[in-house]
């Protein structure tokens, strides 16, 4: 394959992930812990790096996982102490982004991880570092990590379908039915981390918030059926990493921010033109309620 | 001698340094249906709350059928108030009520088309099945609390909670959940409804629990839902007007 | 004494990191109350093509016009996060997270493209939006200063304005208080906070002063009025000493060691404090549960 066919592959990978996860974490209301995650992730990496001095896919892998759960473990803490949601997550996550910086800058010297390149994400050198997988030869690591979590991420949704509804929609029926609430809001935030951590390479931490959460955020304005709206956000998804590819070749920048500026063009559309729920169509045909019969 | 669905003994519950519950006894007969009736403030939703162990009790038992919360989870429907969930979410009617019966599919495993059907019938009892794929957001107050209903229908419990299923709906749809609620006791259930219409108390209502941080009488709805009983637990702040016709209570409160 | 104050650059940026705080600590009180708190981390990000395109456009570092271009990219921002919520479905939750992240991504686009013709002229954007505290120079601190200044006083000054328009929005309405006016105000002075912090501590942990220190002074009080004063206390502590220790160390970055010390002071009021804090709420649970118990005992004989 080609070099730029590896890049639009891996791309539409995050693309396809991100927006299977981002329709729960909105619905959810979780968007802002997709902010969340993605900061605390570079703290996992960090210290995965300081314990094995190595930068390599499955300690970054563990380590952010780690710090992902850790992330939604405390502010599920905080936020049973009654502080508010929000605040407890921008307490978290600042204060373990701070400290993930502050070791960067006081153990790990320049050496290979630099505050900036995870925040941006380098899509471009994607292709140069590969690994062997048995049946497909030679492929990009991050394209391996990427393809692994979304293997992994569309299996958990497909076979706890109906959990993860029931818990979005009504915790409280669903606590009261014996569903472990708990336990699969916790499942769903590692989903979230690995999808962030393997996005991470790509198109950097505050990017992969743009691909979680606005392809969803268009499919909502789209449709009323979950499933519906499942297949509709992984294909603005796919067509935003696609659209940014073309975008940021065209004007020569970078990749992942053109990724990001394409989820908000889709939105925009959305957002004016939807038919159900589009300003437009609200402005040509005002709302009707029905009266109970 | 009726045998006990729900006894509670000693329950007491604060929220930080308010105490909201203390002394809590009463012991639900099976089969019955009970208004919970008090003044705002007066720990009705937390007492549902805390015996559904969604809110931590300081000190108490609690037994469902002689059994502890755990192993009665089963035959326990809880309604809670309309607001709680989001009615912009990406489902149908039909949707919602088949929730009810996620608890016993299990893992890994679909609705089947018995269980859509059963969710259908359910919504057909409460007249919504020509509402059944019809997007939640798009219904009426009474109709969303109609589908809430026919959710706990079809969870098929032996026992009751709903948290003020009649708060902001339509004359209609309170007729027919209360048609539903009096069917729900001729089948043998117990049900247990937080009330604050003292107006329609008599009409509804068997039993009546009268509850203001602590139970002031709790009785068949005959003999307990009197003046006496009730200015006790209003507090002075009440003015009755007794209208002519066969009894009727006209009540209003000067609390706020 | 003061004259080593005043020579000394350390101690100007301390001084200026130190009103920073006091300024982010007071206006965070009004985000925690609006329940925003996030709202200052969603600007702090959507500033970034502001800069870079003040940047762009004038060719040259200038403080004044950083600055102005990121008030005007987050003033956007808070614009169309309210229009998305206010005209579909879309929760301020989702509209803040993609804001914050598409105009970020903008913002990179932009930054790439200078990048790639300035040359090493780019330097010194880097530093401003990641934040530089060390980096600047005496003109930058005074009018940070300044501008800080200005906010507080707004809040200062219309403190009883607030207090109403925060707690009760339809009993200011009632009393004539322009809610519309106040919303806009309130916007006004949260990004004027946000873009004068951007220098010193970077557009992702700006956000941190905003929203910790109200939390902790929360732990200690419940009126508004102190909660404040606590608040910019604890904000003012967090800028100064943060700064001081970062200077202990070559190229330790200022933003960091502010916000871990802000989040130290919220870890010692979530545990101590007196209001609300673990240890006070863990003996109120107690002595209640022993109360109930014994006045069940009572009851029963």
């Amino acid at each position: 394959m080609t070099y730029s066919a590896w890049i639009i592959l891996t791309a539409c990978l995050v693309g396809a992930t991100c927006g299977l996860i981002g329709v729960f974490l909105i619905l959810r209301k979780m968007a802002m812990m997709a902010d969340a995650i993605s900061h605390t992730v570079l703290l996992g990496i960090v210290i995965a790096f300081l314990m094995t001095r190595e930068l390599s896919g499955p300690h970054m892998l563990i380590g952010a996982i780690i710090a992902g759960l850790l992330t939604a473990f405390l502010v599920q803490w905080l936020h049973t102490l009654d502080i508010e949601q929000h605040a407890s997550m921008g307490i978290v996550f600042t204060t373990l982004f701070a400290i993930g910086v502050i070791l960067i800058a006081t153990s790990v010297g320049n050496a290979h991880l630099d505050v900036k390149h995870a925040l941006m994400g380098e899509i471009t050198f994607i292709p140069w570092e590969t690994t062997a997988v048995p049946l497909l030869g030679n492929i990009p690591v991050a394209t391996t990590m990427l393809g692994l979590a979304f293997v992994i991420v569309l299996f958990f949704i497909l076979a706890f379908y109906k959990e993860w509804k029931i818990t979005s929609f009504d915790p409280a029926l669903a606590a009261s039915l014996g569903i472990p609430v708990l336990i699969l809001h916790y499942v769903f935030m590692s989903l979230v981390s690995v999808t962030t951590v393997a996005a991470f390479d790509a198109v950097g931490a505050i990017m992969v918030v743009a691909m979680l959460v606005t392809p969803a955020a268009s499919a909502y304005l789209w449709t009323d059926k979950l499933s519906v709206m499942l297949v509709m956000s992984s294909s603005f998804g796919v067509l935003s990493a696609i659209l940014g590819y073309y975008i940021a070749t065209v004007i020569d920048t970078s990749i992942s921010g053109s990724m990001a500026l394409a989820t908000g063009v889709i939105f925009i559309i959305s957002f004016l033109f939807s038919p159900k729920h589009g300003l437009v169509s609200k402005w040509v045909k005002p709302a009707t309620t029905d009266v109970m019969p | 001698m009726t045998h006990s669905a729900l006894k509670v003994v000693n329950l007491a519950a604060s929220y930080r340094k308010n105490k909201v519950l203390y002394d809590v006894n009463f012991d639900i007969e099976a089969g019955s249906l009970t208004g919970v009736v008090g003044p705002n403030g007066a720990g009705k939703s937390t007492l549902i709350k805390t015996v559904l162990d969604l809110h931590p009790a300081l000190t108490g038992e609690i037994e469902f059928f002689g059994l502890p919360f755990k192993k009665a989870k089963k035959k326990i429907g809880y309604v809670p108030q309309r607001g709680s969930v989001d009615w912009d979410f990406p489902t149908n009617a039909l949707d919602v009520v088949t929730m009810g019966l996620y608890g016993n599919i299990g893992w890994l495993k679909r609705p089947t088309r018995e269980d859509k059907e059963k969710a259908y019938e359910s919504l057909d009892k409460m007249g919504m099945a020509s509402y059944a794929n019809r997007q939640i957001s798009e219904l009426s107050g009474g109709q969303q609390q109609r589908v809430f209903l026919a959710r706990a229908l079809v969870q098929d419990a032996e026992l009751y909670f709903m948290d003020e299923p009649l708060a902001g709906v339509d004359a209609a749809t309170e007729k027919a959940i209360m048609k539903i609620l009096q069917e729900l006791k001729n089948l043998g259930k117990t049900v247990l409804v937080v009330h604050h219409d003292l107006q329609t108390v008599e009409d509804y209502f068997d039993h009546v629990l009268l509850l203001n941080k602590t139970v002031i009488h709790y009785g068949k709805t005959e003999t307990t839902f009197n003046p006496t009983n009730i200015s006790e637990t209003y507090g002075g702040n009440m003015l009755w007007i007794t209208s002519g016709k066969e009894n009727g209570h006209v009540v209003s409160s000067f609390n706020k | 004494m003061w004259s080593a104050l005043l020579t000394s650059n350390t101690q100007w940026v301390l001084m200026s990191t130190m009103v920073l705080g006091i300024a982010a600590g007071t206006i965070g009180c009004l985000a925690y109350w609006k329940k925003q708190s996030l709202m200052s981390d969603s600007l702090a990000h959507a500033s970034l093509p502001g800069v870079v395109i003040a940047y762009l456009l004038f060719a040259r570092k200038d403080l004044y016009l950083l600055i102005a271009g990121a008030a005007v990219s987050a003033l956007l921002g808070a614009v169309f996060i309210q229009t998305i919520r206010k005209n579909s479905r879309i929760t301020e939750d989702t509209a803040m997270g993609m804001i914050l992240s598409v105009f970020y991504g903008l913002g990179i686009m932009l930054l790439t493209i200078v990048n790639r013709s300035a040359g090493g002229n780019q330097a010194g954007l880097d530093s401003f939006i990641y934040g530089q505290a060390a980096a600047m120079v005496r003109s930058d601190v005074w009018t940070m200063i300044i501008l800080a200044c200005v906010s507080i006083m707004i809040v200062v000054m219309m403190f009883k304005e607030w207090k109403i328009y925060l707690f009760d929005p339809d009993f200011a309405k009632g009393i004539g208080l322009s809610l519309k006016g106040m919303n806009v105000l309130y916007t006004l002075v949260l990004v004027t906070t946000i873009v004068i912090g951007i220098q010193a501590v970077g557009v992702i942990l700006i956000a941190a002063l905003i929203i910790i220190p109200p939390v902790s002074a929360r732990y200690w009080t419940h009126s508004f009025g102190k909660m404040l004063l606590l608040s910019a206390l604890f904000g003012g502590l967090a800028g100064a000493i943060g700064t001081a220790v970062s200077t202990l160390g070559s190229g330790w970055p200022t933003g960091p060691f502010i916000v871990l010390f802000a989040s130290i002071q919220f870890v010692f009021s979530l545990v101590f404090g007196i209001q609300k804090g673990i240890l006070v709420n863990y003996y109120q649970f107690k002595k209640r549960q022993k109360l109930a118990q014994l006045h069940a005992q009572g009851v029963g004989k």
